[in-house]
């Protein structure tokens, strides 16, 4: 058997669609299911804290330590805004890499793991700053459903980042013909994915009082 | 036909020329851009100013308000940037179907919590 047919062969499918793709939906939708359960445990537990600090609502200690809220909407919401704008640059990307036009494939790419980073970052700066203040993921309901869900997103960007820079390197490497762009859709689709969670999240956790 | 048949993928270059153009993603950056700002005007008007003006008049739909705007950002999301509005409906299936599932599961355990919470008060 020739290299050509084998590698027809491999790639002909009975839905006509790639397995490849396929399979990353299939991944995202079950991905829905992990979020959706851990933004139900967000729900359940909101308001159910009996110490602070609260999210939205200053408290004293029974030891006389005054705790304002603890949510920092504005940072937050520049975090937001640059996942959203990562989400922008990477279809960017992969616009530029499905017509073979490397140098927006590369620009593209590279700034939606900069947007990446600096997400990450604040996130890191945000966790930091609350255990500072007094809240842990044993401190009460609040802190514990907050750090499992936000911390979950978390790690789902940073692997996210860590997979787009696979990949950026490998456009950088002129590894990434338009014949090959499907290797960037697939790590496009999962941010997005990670961009739609946040799109959830940030209401629910941030703006909902 | 036979069962069994199998066809090539249409997830070729040719086929990325179905996509929308830079064009068409910037527009759609910015309309999520613009709701993400109306998000959070509606949170501070509507809780830092409830008490007058078009404040007060925010602050009873606050939470509906924001779960359109979130929903309204999902969808122009999943439809534009995942391509789901030109691509295969069976991508559309695959994520919709596990989504209206966990949606399901979401409003089901906020109704049997809240039921449980409201059943401890009576007791008690």
């Amino acid at each position: 058997m020739s290299h050509d047919t084998a590698h027809a062969l491999e790639h002909d499918t009975s839905t006509g669609l790639d397995n490849r793709k396929l399979a990353i939906w299939t991944f995202i939708g079950s991905e829905c299911l992990f979020f959706a359960s851990l933004i139900s445990t967000y729900l359940v537990y909101r308001g159910k804290s009996l110490v602070g600090p609260f999210p939205h609502e200053a408290w004293t200690s029974p030891a006389g330590r005054h705790f304002d809220p603890i949510l920092e909407i504005k940072l937050v919401t520049v975090g937001t805004a640059l996942l959203l704008f990562s989400s922008l640059f990477v279809v960017i990307g992969l616009n530029g890499a499905q017509r073979g036009n490397r140098g927006q494939l590369l620009a593209g790419l590279g700034a939606t793991i900069v947007c990446g980073i600096f997400f990450v970052g604040m996130q890191v700066y945000e966790f930091t700053h609350f255990v500072h203040e007094g809240l842990k993921l044993q401190t009460n309901l609040f802190g514990a459903s907050f750090f499992t869900l936000t911390g979950f997103h978390g790690t789902h960007v940073t692997i996210g980042v860590i997979w787009l820079s696979t990949v950026f390197i490998l456009a950088l490497r002129g590894k990434l013909p338009p014949k090959k762009a499907l290797n960037l859709e697939m790590a496009a689709l999962y941010w997005h994915f990670v961009d739609v969670v946040w799109i959830v999240i940030f209401p629910v956790v941030y703006l909902m009082k | 036909m036979d069962a069994h048949a199998t066809t090539a993928p249409v997830s070729s270059p040719d086929h990325a020329h179905d996509h929308p153009g830079v064009g068409t993603y910037v527009k759609i950056g910015i309309v999520l851009f613009v709701l993400t700002f109306m998000e959070v005007a509606v949170y501070e008007l509507g809780y830092n100013h409830a008490g007058a003006g078009f404040g007060a008049l925010l602050h009873p739909v606050v939470v509906p308000v924001l779960m359109m705007l979130s929903a309204i950002k999902f969808a122009l999301v999943a439809m534009f940037y995942m391509h789901l509005k030109q691509d295969s409906k069976l991508f559309s299936g695959v994520f919709v179907f596990p989504l209206i599932i966990a949606a399901v599961v979401i409003f089901s355990l906020i109704l049997l919590f809240a039921y449980h919470y409201a059943f401890q008060k009576l007791i008690t």
